[in-house]
């Protein structure tokens, strides 16, 4: 409730001043983005903070015992760790390949394509979102043992390449798209999979960003699945790797989230980066969970 | 341009004739664009989900000896080890109930806070609040882990400072899943916030001054017109937030990795239990689909009470 009378007052006020509410609000807002980055920050600190110095009262609240040794000991002691990244880096960019194509492609055909059954099958597809994806998981390990393909890449790619939610927002955005240009490259005598190329693709491009980006941090992200299937130690992805550092190395606090610091941040850059398109993206309902 | 068109379409050269050559030529296309999708769609989602509901009626065996047993491994689901998977199913519940509550007031308050800033200022604390979303969760639960230590972390430290002595956040089964439990609220609703301020932001200023004109109070427009044309964003965050909760795994996971005896157990963790450390696969299967009854059945009366015909 406090929340609309700050809103509404400094609305019907023109000349915005500092007055109680205002400070309040801004309070509010400053203490709780601290809260919600606080474990990032204690993230980087543990994992700069030679492991002796974290185990004491009081901690180091600022990293002034700040050192790499952390870092040496992790690629010194944990020796698949470079293995882990490759591993989600290969997982992560093929998935996000084939959902980019995959999903425009059928987002398109569900947009302006019109077919016998079109509803039909996109009211299929959606429906399944609602079934949690842990109702496959047996079926889907079987599968992937009766392959031989238990402790493969191929285990959580494959998998990964069905997706609701990019056809979902192909399909949204390419709807908003004007139908002349197609037409008008279809009389120029540009072929359907023409029109799909050099149109409906370039014209996709900032949908496409959103979506790519997503897929990317999903999969990047995803630990159930792979820590299912993938089952030695040099076929992890990382989180599932970096989970493991907590069984192996129980309370050498430093190792584990120089581990963890150095998967994370990837992401963090990512984030910083292409900021504008994850809040797009969001908005667009790209994400899941 | 039609006759254009209809030029072209006749000068192409015709592969296919009769009734199905029509149909293919008219529709071909279009099927053949989704083809991609359905068929991964098929076999990686349509396909396991029926056979896991079969496989819920057996004694599975990887060697082929599979059996069929009813509705035992339905009944087996609750009775295993010694019935955790009640004690699962209530814990789960809790912490859904809890941060889903918290969740949407979070990201209601945060977002209307936020609705008076300047853009920069909104995209900033968007920016901070979204952050932690990125990162993996496994890596949120292990710092969460680590503060909650006992002997050493963050949050101890921080209650000694107020003259409280050591809490065992995690060792202690009385108070882990509340531990776990806070520190999901602490990561604020990310998706929330940014989801209700584009609702917020996209109501018509006109509504506000309207009211203005009528002399409604700040309250008054909060609840008659800012709730009410908000009302479908909350319902698709409510149900979102219901099933991401009623899924929780790597929390659970690395936070309270052997358990603090049953009273962390949630239930993905003991389908994951179930199907892949015991071996019961039929059992995992089971449970799956009760965890699936319970969601869909969750967002239908979700859907009933939050429905919203407003449009603006």
């Amino acid at each position: 409730m406090a929340t609309s009378v700050v809103k509404l007052a400094s609305n019907s006020n023109p000349r915005p001043r500092l007055r109680p509410g205002k400070i309040v609000m801004w309070v509010a807002l400053i203490v709780t983005a601290f809260i919600a980055l606080w474990p990032m920050y204690w993230l980087l600190v543990t994992a700069l903070t030679p492991t002796e110095n974290s185990i004491k009262t009081p901690p180091d609240l600022i990293p002034i015992h700040a050192s790499l040794s952390n870092f040496e000991r992790l690629f010194a002691r944990a020796k698949d760790y470079p293995q882990w990244a490759i591993n989600s880096l290969t997982i992560t960019l093929t998935i996000t390949f084939f959902h980019i194509f995959f999903d425009t492609l059928a987002g398109y055909a569900f947009a302006k394509k019109k077919f016998p059954g079109r509803t039909l099958l996109f009211g299929l597809i959606l429906s399944t979102l609602m079934i949690p994806v842990h109702v496959t998981l047996v079926p889907q390990y079987i599968v992937t043992r009766n392959l031989g393909m238990i402790n493969s890449l191929w285990a959580v790619i494959l998998p990964g390449t069905a997706d609701v939610f990019g056809i979902f927002l192909m399909r949204q955005y390419i709807q908003t798209l004007p139908t002349e240009l197609e037409e008008a490259s279809r009389i120029d005598g540009c072929s359907e999979p023409g029109v799909f190329w050099r149109i409906i693709l370039p014209l996709s491009k900032p949908a496409l960003g959103a979506l790519a980006i997503f897929t990317f941090v999903r999969f990047w992200n995803a630990f159930l699945w792979p820590l299912i299937v993938l089952q030695k130690s040099n076929n992890y992805t990382l989180p599932v790797g970096v989970a493991s550092l907590q069984g192996e190395f129980s309370t050498d606090y430093g190792i584990i989230f120089a581990g963890a610091s150095l998967a994370a941040l990837p992401m963090i850059a990512f984030f910083l980066i292409f900021q504008r398109y994850f809040l797009e993206g969001v908005r667009m309902g790209a994400l899941k969970g | 341009m039609s006759n254009v068109a209809l030029e072209k379409a006749k000068v192409r050269p015709a592969g296919f004739t009769g009734k199905i050559g029509k149909f293919i030529k008219k529709y071909g296309w279009g099927y053949a664009f989704v083809l991609p999708s359905l068929l991964t769609f098929s076999i990686f989602t349509v396909i396991p989900v029926f056979w896991s509901f079969i496989i819920s009626f057996q004694n599975f065996k990887l060697n082929g000896n599979s059996t069929w047993v009813g509705l035992d491994n339905y009944f087996t689901a609750f009775t295993t080890q010694s019935g955790v998977f009640v004690e699962a199913l209530k814990n789960t519940l809790t912490y859904t109930v809890f941060t889903v509550t918290a969740n949407i007031f979070i990201g209601l308050t945060l977002a209307g806070l936020m609705q008076p800033l300047g853009k920069y200022a909104q995209t900033f604390f968007r920016a901070a609040y979204y952050l932690p979303a990125v990162t993996s969760a496994v890596i949120i639960a292990m710092v969460w882990r680590w503060m909650f230590n006992t002997q050493w972390g963050f949050l101890n430290f921080l209650l000694s400072l107020l003259g409280f002595g050591p809490v065992k956040w995690l060792a202690d089964p009385d108070i882990a899943l509340n531990s776990v439990t806070l520190s999901t609220i602490l990561t604020v609703p990310a998706t929330a916030v940014v989801l209700f301020s584009a609702a917020m932001g996209s109501i018509p200023k006109d509504y506000y001054e309207a009211a203005d004109l009528e002399g409604a109070g700040p309250l008054r427009k909060w609840w008659s017109i800012t709730l009410p044309l908000i009302k479908s964003t909350t319902l698709y965050l409510v149900v979102l937030y219901t099933i991401s909760s009623f899924e929780v795994f790597e929390r659970i996971y690395i936070m309270v990795p052997s358990g603090v005896g049953n009273s962390t157990q949630v239930i993905v963790t003991q389908i994951y239990q179930n199907g892949f450390q015991q071996f019961k696969y039929g059992v995992a299967a089971a449970q799956a689909f009760i965890l699936f009854l319970i969601i869909a059945s969750v967002a239908v009366v979700q859907f009933r009470f939050l429905k919203s015909d407003v449009e603006y």
